[in-house]
C-alpha cells in the first residue's frame, strides 16, 4: 500500500464529488432537508381527537371526566347525544374518531369503590393512532375514576408522547440518512468508473486492490462523518434531542459503523457492472436494513427468525447504541462490545470488497 | 537488450466455445512500430487485453517488456502504457490533475511529474490549457492527451487501441508523428487501426482474421505474400477468403 498513490486517488475522488453538482446536492442538501422534514413527520401527535360522548350518568363526576378529557387538549367533544345503535354508523361516517359511553351509576360505583366500566370505542383503521387515542383516554379516565397510583406512573410515560417520540426517533432518522447517503455514494462510485471506462485504465496501472478500495472508502467516510456531525448538531439545536451519555462515544461508534455501511456499498459496487444494478442491490439492502432496524417497528414484535436476522443488521445495532447513549446515558462499558462487533463486521466486509475487486476482466 | 518487447507463443483466449484469439505467435522487437490490423471482432482488442494483463490467457504464453503476463502481470503493468479504444481519462479533472494523478500512480516524483508534464504538453501544444477540464477539450486533443498520459512514465511498450478513431485527418497525421517520436525514443509501439493508409506507416504489421494471424511482416512483405499491390487489397483478399462460404 503506497500512501502517495492512495492520496492521489483520494484527491481525485474529492475533486470529482465537489465538481459534480448533483452529487454535491445529494451530499450536502438532501440529508439536512430530510432530517428536518422527517423529524417533524415522524410524530404520533394525532392532534385533538374528535370524541362523541354519551353520558348516561349525568353526575358531576362524569361531567368532570369529560371536562378533563377536553381540558387535556387531546380531545374535542363533537356531540353528546347518540343512540347506542348509531355508534357504529357515527364511526363509519368518521363524524367522530372515538365514542365514550359512561353508564348510569358510574359516579356512585366509583364513590363506593366498586368496579365499574366506561366504554371507549375507537376507529382502529390506523392501529397506531387508535393505540394513542386509547392510551390518552385511558390515562384521564383512570385518574378520574381514582385508579391506583401504580397506574399513574404509566400515564406519565405516555402523557407526553409527542416530545418523547421525537427524542427517540431523531437519532434513528439521522442514522438512516447517513447510511442511505454513504451506501448509495459508495455503491455508485466504482460502477460509475466501470461504465465510463476509467476503471479499465486504472486496472492497467500498478494500483493495487487494497490501495484502490482504501482510496474509495476514506473520502466517502469523511463525507458521511461530516453529514453525521452536522446532523447531530441540527438534532441537538433544532430538535433538542437529549445527550445524556458521552457524545464522543457516539462519534467513535459512528466512525466504526460507517466502515460497515460504506464497506457494504463498495462491496455492492465491486460485484455489479452498472450503476443501475448497483442501485437496485443497494435499495434492496437498505430497505431490509432500515425496516428491520427497530427504527419503525419494535424488534420485540418480530417473529423469532426475523429477530435473528435483525441481529445481523448493523443499522439495528447502531440505532440501538445511539438511543442507549443519547437518551439513556449508557457508557463505554455497556456499548463497547457493540462497537467491537461493528469493527469486526467492517473489517470483514471491506476485506470482501478488496477480494472481489478485479484487476482483470471476467 | 536484445529480448523482444513482445513475444507470444500460441496465445489463445476462449469465451465458452468461442475462440476469440486462436493460438497467435508473434514477436515485436524493441523500438518497433507494430501495426495490429483486423476487421471488427477479429480479436485485436482481446489479444491486446491479454498482453496488458487485463485478461488471463486461456492457453499459450506471452512475455511483455521482459515479464510473463500470466505469472507476473504486476511487473507488466509497471512497464507498459495503454491507451484504450474508449477515452478513459477523468473528464471532470483538469489536464494537470489527470497528469498528476497518473504520474503519482506510476511512482514518479513531484519534480519528475512537473518536468515530464511540461515536456509532454509542449509536444502536443496543450500547455496553455493545462488547467482546463478535460471534458472541455476537443476530441483530437483529448486523444493526444491520452497518448501523452500513457507515455508519462516512459514505458518500455505502449499499446494503442484505435488511437485515431473518430479524429480528423490532420490530427491523425499529427498522431502518427507523435507515434514516430515515441518509437525514436526507444519505446515499442503496438497500434491497432482500421485505416489501411496508417498501416503503411508501421515498421511491421499483422492482419488478424477470425482470431488468427493471416499475414505478418513489413507492409511490402505482406503485399508480396498475398500477391497484390496495396494493403487495401491485402485486407479485402484475406477477409473475403474467410467470409466466403
Amino acid at each position: 500500500m503506497k500512501l502517495r498513490t492512495i492520496g492521489a486517488l483520494m484527491r481525485k475522488e474529492v475533486l470529482q464529488v465537489f465538481r459534480d453538482p448533483p452529487t454535491l446536492v445529494q451530499v450536502l442538501a438532501i440529508p439536512l432537508i430530510q432530517l428536518v422534514v422527517l423529524a417533524n413527520a415522524a410524530t404520533f401527535d394525532t392532534g385533538a381527537t374528535r370524541l362523541l360522548v354519551r353520558d348516561d350518568d349525568r353526575t358531576p363526576a362524569s361531567a368532570a371526566m369529560v371536562a378533563e378529557l377536553v381540558g387535556s387538549g387531546e380531545f374535542t367533544v363533537v356531540g353528546t347525544a347518540v343512540a347506542p345503535a348509531h355508534i357504529e354508523a357515527v364511526l363509519r361516517r368518521r363524524e367522530a374518531a372515538a365514542v365514550l359511553q359512561i353508564p348510569a351509576g358510574f359516579a356512585a360505583a366509583v364513590a363506593r369503590g366498586e368496579p365499574t366500566a366506561v366504554q371507549l370505542q375507537i376507529n382502529a383503521e390506523e392501529g397506531a393512532v387508535a393505540g394513542l387515542i386509547q392510551q390518552a383516554a385511558l390515562a384521564i379516565v383512570e385518574r378520574q375514576a381514582g385508579a391506583p397510583s401504580t397506574l399513574e406512573v404509566r400515564q406519565q410515560g405516555w402523557f407526553n408522547p409527542t416530545r418523547r417520540y421525537k427524542d427517540w426517533m431523531v437519532p434513528g432518522i439521522l442514522v438512516s440518512l447517513t447510511t442511505i447517503i454513504g451506501l448509495l455514494l459508495t455503491a455508485q462510485s466504482i460502477t460509475r468508473e466501470k461504465e465510463l471506462g476509467t476503471l479499465e485504465q486504472l486496472n492497467v496501472t500498478p494500483v493495487t486492490k487494497g490501495e484502490f478500495i482504501t482510496a474509495k472508502l476514506l473520502p466517502f467516510w469523511g463525507i458521511a462523518m461530516g453529514i453525521f456531525t452536522v446532523g447531530l448538531i441540527v438534532s441537538k439545536v433544532v430538535f433538542a434531542i437529549p445527550t445524556v451519555g458521552a457524545v464522543p462515544i457516539v462519534f467513535l461508534a459512528a466512525m466504526v459503523y460507517l466502515s460497515v455501511a460504506l464497506g457494504i456499498g463498495l462491496w455492492i459496487s465491486t460485484v455489479t457492472q452498472t450503476q443501475q444494478q448497483a442501485m437496485f442491490v443497494a435499495f434492496f439492502v437498505l430497505l431490509i436494513f432500515l425496516l428491520m432496524s427497530g427504527l419503525f417497528t419494535p424488534l420485540e414484535a418480530m417473529p423469532d427468525w426475523a429477530q435473528a436476522v435483525a441481529h445481523a443488521n448493523p443499522v439495528m445495532h447502531f440505532v440501538g447504541l445511539m438511543r442507549a447513549v443519547l437518551v439513556r446515558g449508557a457508557g463505554l462499558a455497556e456499548v463497547g462490545p457493540t462497537i467491537v462487533g461493528l469493527g469486526i463486521a467492517g473489517a470483514a466486509v471491506l476485506g470482501l470488497a478488496v477480494m472481489q475487486t478485479r484487476k482483470t476482466l471476467e | 537488450m536484445t529480448t523482444p518487447a513482445i513475444e507470444t507463443t500460441n496465445l489463445t483466449r476462449r469465451f465458452g466455445d468461442f475462440v476469440a484469439v486462436d493460438a497467435i505467435t508473434l514477436s515485436v522487437a524493441r523500438g518497433e512500430v507494430f501495426g495490429f490490423l483486423g476487421a471488427n471482432g477479429a480479436g485485436k482488442t482481446t489479444a491486446i487485453r491479454m498482453l496488458i494483463g487485463l485478461l488471463a490467457p486461456s492457453d499459450g504464453e506471452a512475455t511483455v517488456a521482459g515479464a510473463n503476463v500470466r505469472t507476473d502481470p504486476a511487473t507488466v503493468r509497471r512497464r507498459i502504457g495503454y491507451m484504450s479504444q474508449r477515452f478513459s481519462l477523468y473528464d471532470d479533472l483538469t489536464v494537470r490533475e489527470n497528469v498528476e494523478l497518473y504520474g503519482t500512480i506510476y511512482g514518479l516524483s513531484r519534480a519528475e511529474i512537473r518536468s515530464r508534464m511540461t515536456e509532454l504538453l509542449e509536444r502536443i501544444q496543450l500547455t496553455a490549457s493545462r488547467d482546463t477540464l478535460v471534458r472541455q477539450l476537443p476530441l483530437g486533443w483529448k486523444q493526444q492527451l491520452a497518448l501523452m498520459v500513457a507515455l508519462l512514465h516512459r514505458p518500455e511498450v505502449v499499446f494503442l487501441d484505435e488511437p485515431t478513431g473518430g479524429v480528423d485527418p490532420i490530427t491523425r497525421r499529427r498522431f502518427w508523428e507523435l507515434i514516430y517520436a515515441t518509437a525514436a525514443e526507444g519505446t515499442t509501439v503496438l497500434v491497432t487501426t482500421h485505416y489501411l493508409d496508417e498501416a503503411e506507416y508501421c515498421d511491421r504489421l499483422s492482419i488478424m482474421v477470425d482470431g488468427r494471424i493471416a499475414a505478418m511482416g513489413t507492409p511490402a512483405e505482406v503485399r508480396a505474400q498475398v500477391g497484390v499491390s496495396t494493403l487495401d487489397e491485402v485486407f479485402l483478399t484475406l477477409t473475403r477468403a474467410v467470409a466466403a462460404p
